[in-house]
Order: C-alpha cells, then sequence, then structure tokens
C-alpha cells in the first residue's frame, strides 16, 4: 500500500531539481569561502590556501575603517534587536491575548508594513522624513531605522509561538490571586522564552544585514559593514572582501541555526 | 502563515484585554513615526518643486510626474508625448522581475513538492537547509554570484575545464545575470509558501486520480496544481515584489545598461542627478504597482478561503 502511495505521490526528475536548487543555492557561498583562504593576491589564481586575507582583515590597512564598521553593525544589530523584540513582544501580547477588537487588522498591517513596501521605498522615505525633520544623519538614524523595520521579524515567531501556548496557565496563576502583570511576567513570559528568542535572532541578523536602508539613512562617514563592503566593492572583488564576507556570513548561519534548534528542541517536549 | 495570514492569525483569549492599548502604543508608535509618516510624507514630496541640488522647495508641482512620464512637458504648447526613458526602465524592472519569478516557479515548485512528500520528521530539515542562505547577507550573495560568474571565475573555469565550451560565456552585465542574481536572492520565498500548500494538500485525491486513470502529469497539471495555487500564486508574489525594486542585483550584476526603477530612485537620492520630487515619484510610481499587487492576491486568497469553506 506505502508502495503504491508513492509511486502516486513521487515525480520523476523533481529529486534531481531539488538537488540542483541546493547546489544553486549553496554554491556561490561555498565557492566564495573557499576562495577567502586563497593564498594569491588576485582573484583568479588559486595558489593554495593561507589564512593572509584574514589576517588583512584585522592587521591590514583597511583594518581600521573594518573595525569600526563592525563595531557599528553589532552595536547597533544588538540594540535594535532588543529594542524591537521588545516591541514586538508587548505587540503580539495585545495581538494574541487582547481578544478581538477592531483595529486589530490595521494594527497587523501597520506591523508587516515594513515587509510590504519596497526596502528601497522604505529607504528614502526614512531619508526624506530625518532631513524634513532637520535630523543629522548617523549612528542614530540607522539605529531608530533599524528597530522600526526589525519590528516584522521579531514579531512573526512571537506571535507564532504565542498562539501555540493555551492561556488556561494564565488563568490557573490568576485564580491563584496572581495580578494579571505577574500571570505575564512569571507564567507568560517564561512559555514565550523560545519564540522571543528566535526573534531576537532574527532581528538581529535582519539588522546586521541590511544594506538597503542603511545606505540612505547613513550619515557621511557613518559606515556599517555591509556599507563598508560594497564601497569596497565598487572598485572590485578583493580577496579581504571575501575574507570578510566569509566571516559575517557564518555568524549569520550560526545564529539561524541557533534559532532553528531552539525552536526544535522546544517542539520536542 | 497562509490561513490567518491577512489579519495576523486568530486571538487566543483576551486575557490582557484591558492592557491593550499600552501593549500597542509602542509598535503604533514606532511604525507610524518611523515608516507610515515618512512614506505619507514621501507621497507630499513628489509633488513639491525640485531645488537646485537635493532637497525641495515647498511649492506644489507635477514636474516629477511629468518628467516620469511625458516627454516635452505636459504642459508645454505641443501635444504631449510619451517619455519612454523612464517608462523603459520601470518596464524593464517589471520583465526582469517576471523572468525571475519564472525561474523560481520552475526550479522552487518541484523541489517543494519533492520537500512535501518526504517524511513527516525530515522535513523541517529540508526546508531548514532551503532558508539558510537567505538569511545570509543579500548584498554578499549577490557579491559572491558576482564572483561566480564572472569570465575568469570559478563557473567559467569549471565548463571550460569539462570540455563543455572552449572560451568563457560572457554573463555579468547583461540582463540574463540579473535574472539570475534576483532568482538566487528570492527563490526560497518561492519554496516556502509552495510547500505550505502541498503539505496540506489531500492525496487521496491524486489517488482517485489514478484510479480513474489520469496519467501522473495529467494529475499534477489538473488535480494538484489547482488545489496548490494560493501557494503559488503567494509564491510568485513574494519574489517578484522585491525583485521589482531590487537595487543590489540590477548594481552589481547588471551595470550601467541594465538599470532598474531602484537604481533610478537611488541615484535621485545619493547619486549626482540629485531630484529628490522625482525619485520620491518613481518610488510612489513602484510603491503604487506593489499595492496593487498586493491587493490583487489578497482578493483571490479571500475568493479561495471563502471556495474552500
Amino acid at each position: 500500500m506505502a508502495h503504491v502511495n508513492d509511486n502516486i505521490k513521487t515525480y520523476t526528475g523533481f529529486r534531481a531539481i531539488t538537488l540542483l536548487c541546493l547546489v544553486v543555492l549553496y554554491a556561490p557561498l561555498v565557492i566564495v569561502t573557499i576562495y577567502s583562504f586563497n593564498a594569491s593576491a588576485s582573484i583568479t589564481n588559486w595558489e593554495g590556501v593561507s589564512l593572509r586575507w584574514y589576517a588583512d582583515v584585522f592587521t591590514g590597512p583597511e583594518s581600521g575603517k573594518f573595525k569600526t564598521a563592525a563595531f557599528n553593525s553589532f552595536t547597533i544589530a544588538i540594540m535594535a534587536a532588543t529594542a524591537s523584540t521588545m516591541i514586538a513582544t508587548l505587540a503580539a501580547t495585545a495581538m494574541v491575548r487582547g481578544g478581538n477588537f477592531k483595529l486589530r487588522t490595521v494594527s497587523f498591517g501597520l506591523i508587516s508594513l515594513p515587509l510590504m513596501v519596497p526596502e528601497i521605498v522604505t529607504a528614502v522615505a526614512t531619508l526624506i522624513f530625518f532631513n524634513a525633520i532637520g535630523f543629522t544623519r548617523g549612528y542614530l538614524t540607522i539605529l531608530v531605522a533599524h528597530i522600526a523595520f526589525c519590528i516584522p521579524f521579531a514579531y512573526l515567531p512571537i506571535s507564532a509561538r504565542m498562539q501555540g501556548i493555551e492561556d488556561s496557565f494564565e488563568q490557573a496563576a490568576m485564580d491563584l490571586y496572581a495580578t494579571r502583570r505577574q500571570a505575564f511576567t512569571k507564567i507568560l513570559m517564561p512559555l514565550m522564552a523560545p519564540g522571543i528568542i528566535s526573534g531576537f535572532l532574527l532581528a538581529f541578523i535582519v539588522s546586521l544585514d541590511d544594506f538597503i536602508i542603511t545606505n540612505f539613512v547613513k550619515g557621511a562617514g557613518v559606515e556599517t559593514l555591509p556599507t563598508a563592503i560594497f564601497g569596497s566593492v565598487k572598485q572590485g572583488i578583493k580577496p579581504n572582501i571575501m575574507a570578510i564576507s566569509t566571516m559575517l556570513l557564518s555568524v549569520s548561519v550560526v545564529m539561524v541555526t541557533i534559532s532553528y534548534f531552539v525552536s526544535k528542541s522546544d517542539t520536542n517536549k | 502563515m497562509a490561513a490567518g495570514a491577512a489579519t495576523g492569525g486568530s486571538a487566543r483569549a483576551d486575557t490582557y484585554k484591558d492592557a491593550r492599548g499600552w501593549l500597542l502604543l509602542p509598535s503604533w508608535a514606532v511604525l507610524g513615526i518611523f515608516v507610515l509618516g515618512p512614506v505619507c510624507m514621501m507621497l507630499v514630496y513628489s509633488f513639491l518643486t525640485k531645488e537646485f541640488r537635493g532637497g525641495v522647495i515647498w511649492e506644489f508641482s507635477l514636474a516629477a510626474y511629468d518628467q516620469f512620464f511625458f516627454d516635452r512637458g505636459l504642459f508645454g504648447d505641443e501635444p504631449p508625448k510619451l517619455e519612454w526613458t523612464y517608462i523603459t526602465i520601470f518596464w524593464r524592472s517589471i520583465w526582469q522581475a517576471g523572468a525571475a519569478t519564472l525561474l523560481s516557479l520552475l526550479i522552487g515548485f518541484p523541489t517543494a513538492y519533492f520537500i512535501a512528500t518526504r517524511p513527516e520528521n525530515v522535513r523541517p530539515l529540508w526546508v531548514f537547509l532551503i532558508t539558510i542562505p537567505y538569511w545570509v547577507n543579500l548584498l554578499i550573495r549577490t557579491v559572491s554570484m558576482k564572483f561566480l560568474l564572472r569570465d575568469q571565475g570559478p563557473l567559467n573555469d569549471f565548463l571550460i575545464g569539462t570540455g563543455l565550451i572552449d572560451t568563457p560565456i560572457h554573463i555579468v552585465n547583461t540582463n540574463f545575470a540579473v535574472q539570475l542574481g534576483l532568482f538566487y536572492s528570492y527563490l526560497p520565498f518561492m519554496v516556502l509558501p509552495v510547500y505550505a500548500a502541498v503539505e496540506r494538500y489531500n492525496f487521496s485525491l491524486s489517488e482517485a486520480a489514478a484510479d480513474l486513470y489520469a496519467s501522473k502529469w495529467t494529475t499534477l497539471r489538473r488535480i494538484v496544481l489547482p488545489a496548490v495555487k494560493p501557494g503559488v500564486v503567494a509564491g510568485c508574489i513574494l519574489v517578484f515584489v522585491p525583485s521589482m525594486g531590487s537595487f543590489l542585483a540590477p548594481d552589481l550584476l547588471g551595470g550601467a545598461k541594465n538599470f532598474m526603477i531602484g537604481s533610478l530612485i537611488e541615484e535621485q537620492f545619493k547619486g549626482n542627478a540629485g531630484n529628490w520630487p522625482f525619485g520620491a515619484a518613481a518610488s510612489m510610481v513602484l510603491l503604487t504597482m506593489v499595492l496593487i499587487i498586493l491587493m490583487f492576491s489578497a482578493r483571490q486568497q479571500a475568493k479561495a478561503d471563502k471556495a474552500g469553506g
């Protein structure tokens, strides 16, 4: 029976296309990673394995620029992810545990706005806004813009998680004279932890990786890693760019993997 | 994600009903002030007069839209003519995004279908494998693609090494390179919603079709495809919309000749052109197009939900 079933479900060639899909998705990343270890000064010739370009990122002529950019990127990503996760958690509580209310659809529309509006439009609009209110562009404008567009990325895993939790736990706590605030902080929040961690990590990666919006709202002289990389790439792909790209790529892959296993370990319980 | 997506899923309980306003306030404030407000302001800017070097003069003007659509000016002495320069760029954006969407569908549909028919316990792992590259920086992915496709790049080396070709294929700075770049950027967006739809599909329908002597490909075309259509439509939109406004792929892979609307907008604000109202107007044209697509898809979705009961 199972055999017959399988026969109806499977199509010849679909497995091959799936493997092709994986090759397409991973090949460019794997190749850049391999070439980041190239000993040669040119990107075309392969001259053996070396860590020379990784050393160059930290000590070479451009290292100062990269260090400042990395500092900006990471501090902004941590702050933006923290702020947007807190805002998203509160919003999710209202949306999932606040009953039905009139502005629910409007609220959700507003929260998912950064996902619907093309990124370049958000970027231009934010630039116009800061310019109109006479706010000097720099570190702070990048941070504020990142907090805003990270909200939906934090919101989605958080609200998904909250929908999976029955409210009977909080009800039980409140029957035992816990205040609403206690039910929220002592019962709901701990149960929400995996969702909140995933939300935070995704917001962190999104902020760390953003190029378009940062490119528009950054001030002169303030760079993040992606804008610094873009500036260098405009003059041609160099080996040190491949080393720094590989490092940034690894950070993202590690973060997503953690996020995946955090949510997975939880569903196994 | 799909069913209740339009409203953000269903509410579960109303424990914090009284605090609702306060809980929503931060998100309303941040998104209202820093996303919705700016977009409205951009609309206003598109109707202002440009200042010589960046910025605007607060004087109502249709010049920006006039410049986008008409040659010689809508209000000149001679009858207005369509201005093709920018319409061509807009059209090219649609065409490039469309080609990338089609390519994603050709690869993404079989992939999603294959994953959805794996044993239940390995499916999440497959989905995870497909999503990892999406979380890698888009800039880095685009640069990697450029590195791979170069005339002296690994792809050409490989093809020459295997004897398939004699001279390197020139890919970078062509329309095709941009399509490949867009396809590569947003492919996971195609796989995920199609996967979700196929996973919900009831395979006894396929069995029924087989019992009635339908061939497998007929079953796929006439039974499976119509049943998973909402997922396919969602996937196409998720690839098409960001591709339309994309800036990195056309900029890095397309070169100067293969300008898309994202590059046109960028040029007005960051480049030498410095015409903010025109940039705002071009952004409005893009945004309008995107909103029309999203509204159309929401209506389709509502119709499908109704039909599905």
